[in-house]
């Protein structure tokens, strides 16, 4: 299979890449709405890490997964008690991050192995389940975790040649992030057209077909669990230091399993430039939109503080009905993958055992 | 070990039993639901919690807004009851039907995850109309059944007016329901349908109207159960319907889903490493005890305790 590399995503990249050198943009965007892209952006850029993560699971291999939030809050946490100066680790940000991502992997591998004997809907909930048992752990555990409040402050990353606050200045996190997607986006890119990928598809097709071409489906279910987690870890490590504080349990919470899946949903599964719009549009609606709808809302003095009078206050029914309609209109997503969008359309019947 | 405080500890162990099997009982009704649904059309209804938590909501409505009833009302109080335990259980049931009808229906021939989607659709759709409803606090239940102690005021083993509540309720739902799909037509008609529904609508079975009567019939449950809930626990709150939901799915589950003794089973057994977990381990870790219990289980015996083992067809 010989393809290029997608020429749409080098010209996102460079795009976003030149950002922060137009503050004046950024400037005018935040003297309207109050709020700076720039720092919002990282946000999301870790959002489609998280995204093109769960991807791999969901969308190459076709297991549904309902945890992906737990891997999160372990790469968050793992970083957050090696790097935090109230624990005496005190390992430096870069190295935390590298141990979050294999921490992270060895729980994919840890929930990934009893999960394989499952099939579908058990395995949707056995995820779902480990995704409540990671939370309740975290929570219960506050000599280790802090328990509800979450471990803070977390000291910002040191980098050779960057003398910025990464506190103040928005930039260091923004390239950060950025330099994390492009990576995890180039790391997939690969890995989806690799032998692994090929096989991981080839289990979405048919599995039985799969496994009779004599792939050891198990441990490439196993594989796909392990890197989807992985790779969560990996954003989650981020995401914790640019907070400066792991948050709490409730950030990693089924919710966000939830949400980032809509997000695959929405955008196309299986399909890498579907997954960003996903993230861009159900993220840059629930946290860049949604708040600058408020602030007008709130500025104009039209909304009373009751619930139904914010923009914010709708966000689960807006979700539920994107679900819904693209479900029913266009349920390979809006930028489909163009090999699941042909096995939806040739779909044998749901029911018929 | 002296012999009283053996003695004591079987009697708080008696205690844990009855808070267990009371809660469990009260899982097992929103459990019937999901299973029975899953039964039928193979589909995990994540809404299934949240129409719970709305049949919840509306019972607090009926009893705080409509009745005005005051906490100790003599005779206002139990109307207000028996009006709330005939329109709630309805209304959940017809709404369940009414989303079948509206969300599910039109994708039966859609692959499985579409249905599964729209479900969690419903289920947001359910819990933002619950926020606007109760607001983001917690919301008093109206205490219109006594918890005093029915084996005496000095007993040390409490079963209370709440307990009857629960045993007086599910019991027989549990023994009407298992009788209708035993011995009426349209059971027989479900059951059919459950096993195999292309063949079903072969023998001239009109599946649509057995998946409608499933829809209602565990909606209905799930409204008896928002009833017992709110009057058991006595505070409501819109998001409730998540941990619910997923506790009652789980008993499904683990009873082996599609299998109705079997959800009973699984609603028991939860509200026990529920009720004995908080009182041995730690009231913290119950939830993390009810999903570990969950993968072991699923792990060793992957189609539930009593489901039968279905060979995956080639």
């Amino acid at each position: 299979m010989k393809s290029n590399f997608p020429s749409w995503s080098v010209v996102l990249f460079a795009a976003l890449v030149l950002y922060p050198l137009f503050p004046a943009f950024d400037q005018h965007f935040f003297n309207v709405t109050s709020r700076s892209l720039g720092v919002e952006l990282p946000g999301l850029f870790l959002f489609a890490i998280l995204a093109l993560a769960l991807n791999v699971v969901v969308g190459y291999t076709g297991l549904l997964h309902l945890g992906i939030a737990a891997f999160f809050g372990i790469g968050a946490y793992t970083v957050g008690i090696l790097t935090a100066p109230i624990n005496p680790f005190g390992i430096s940000f870069w190295a935390a991050l590298l141990v979050a991502t294999v921490v992270a992997t060895l729980a994919g591998l840890l929930l990934g192995a009893p999960a394989l004997r499952l099939r579908g809907d058990y395995l949707a909930l056995v995820t779902l389940g480990f995704g409540e048992v990671v939370r309740f752990t975290i929570k219960n555990l506050p000599a280790i975790t802090e328990g509800p409040k979450g471990v803070s402050p977390l000291p910002a990353p040191v980098l050779p040649g960057v003398t910025v606050d990464w506190n103040t200045d928005y930039r260091p996190f923004y390239y950060l992030a950025l330099a994390a997607l492009a990576l995890t986006f180039y790391f997939l890119y690969r890995l989806e057209r690799s032998k692994l990928g090929r096989a991981w598809v080839a289990i979405r097709e048919d599995e039985l077909a799969a496994s009779c071409m004599g792939l050891n489906t198990s441990r490439l279910k196993l594989a796909a669990f392990a890197v989807t987690a992985g790779i969560a870890g990996f954003a989650g490590g981020i995401y914790a230091t640019k907070m400066t504080s792991t948050v709490g349990p409730e950030a990693y919470d089924f919710n966000k399993s939830i949400f980032v899946l809509c997000c695959l949903i929405l955008g196309g599964l299986g399909s890498r430039s579907g997954v960003l719009l996903g993230v861009f549009l159900l993220y840059g609606f629930d946290y860049i939109l949604s708040p600058i709808i408020d602030g007008f809302i709130q500025a104009s003095g039209l909304g009373q503080g009751k619930i139904w009078q914010q923009f914010s206050g709708w966000r689960l029914i807006v979700f539920g009905l994107v679900l819904i309609v693209v479900m029913r209109v266009r349920p390979q997503g809006l930028l489909p993958n163009d090999r699941v969008e042909e096995e939806l359309r040739h779909a044998p019947p749901a029911t018929g055992v | 070990m002296t012999p009283l405080f053996a003695a004591l500890d079987t009697q708080a162990l008696t205690q844990y039993l009855i808070n267990g099997l009371s809660y469990g009982m009260l899982i097992a009704l929103v459990a019937l639901g999901y299973t029975m649904v899953y039964g039928i059309v193979e589909l995990i209804n994540f809404a299934h919690g949240d129409l719970f938590m709305l049949g919840a909501f509306l019972g607090w409505t009926i009893i705080t807004a409509v009745f005005k009833v005051s906490p100790d009302d003599a005779v206002l109080g139990p109307v207000a009851l028996l009006v709330c335990f005939v329109i709630v259980p309805a209304f959940c049931g017809l709404l369940n039907f009414s989303v079948d009808r509206v969300i599910y229906r039109p994708l039966r021939k859609a692959p499985r995850l579409a249905p599964l989607v729209s479900a969690i659709g419903v289920s947001f759709i359910f819990q933002n109309l619950g926020l606007f409803w109760g607001g983001p606090q917690d919301v008093d239940f109206p205490k219109l059944v006594s918890n005093k102690n029915l084996l005496g005021l000095d007993a040390t083993v409490r079963f209370t007016y709440q307990d009857l509540l629960v045993v007086g309720v599910t019991i027989p739902l549990m023994i009407a329901l298992t009788v209708f799909v035993k011995l009426t037509p349209l059971g027989k008609a479900m059951r059919a349908t459950a096993q195999n529904p292309t063949a079903a609508q072969l023998m001239g079975i009109n599946t649509e109207r057995v998946i409608a009567t499933t829809f209602i019939l565990g909606g209905t449950l799930a409204g008896f159960g928002a009833m017992i809930y709110g009057l058991t626990i006595n505070s409501i709150h819109y998001q409730m319907g998540f941990l619910v939901g997923l506790y009652a799915f789980t008993a499904a589950v683990l009873g082996g889903i599609g299998n109705i003794p079997g959800a009973v089973l699984g609603g028991l057994l939860i509200g026990l490493v529920r009720s004995l977990g908080s009182a041995y381990v730690g009231e913290r870790w119950t939830g993390a005890l009810i999903f570990a219990m969950l993968i072991v289980v699923l792990v060793f015996r992957p189609a539930g305790l009593l489901g039968a083992r279905v060979r995956e067809k080639v």
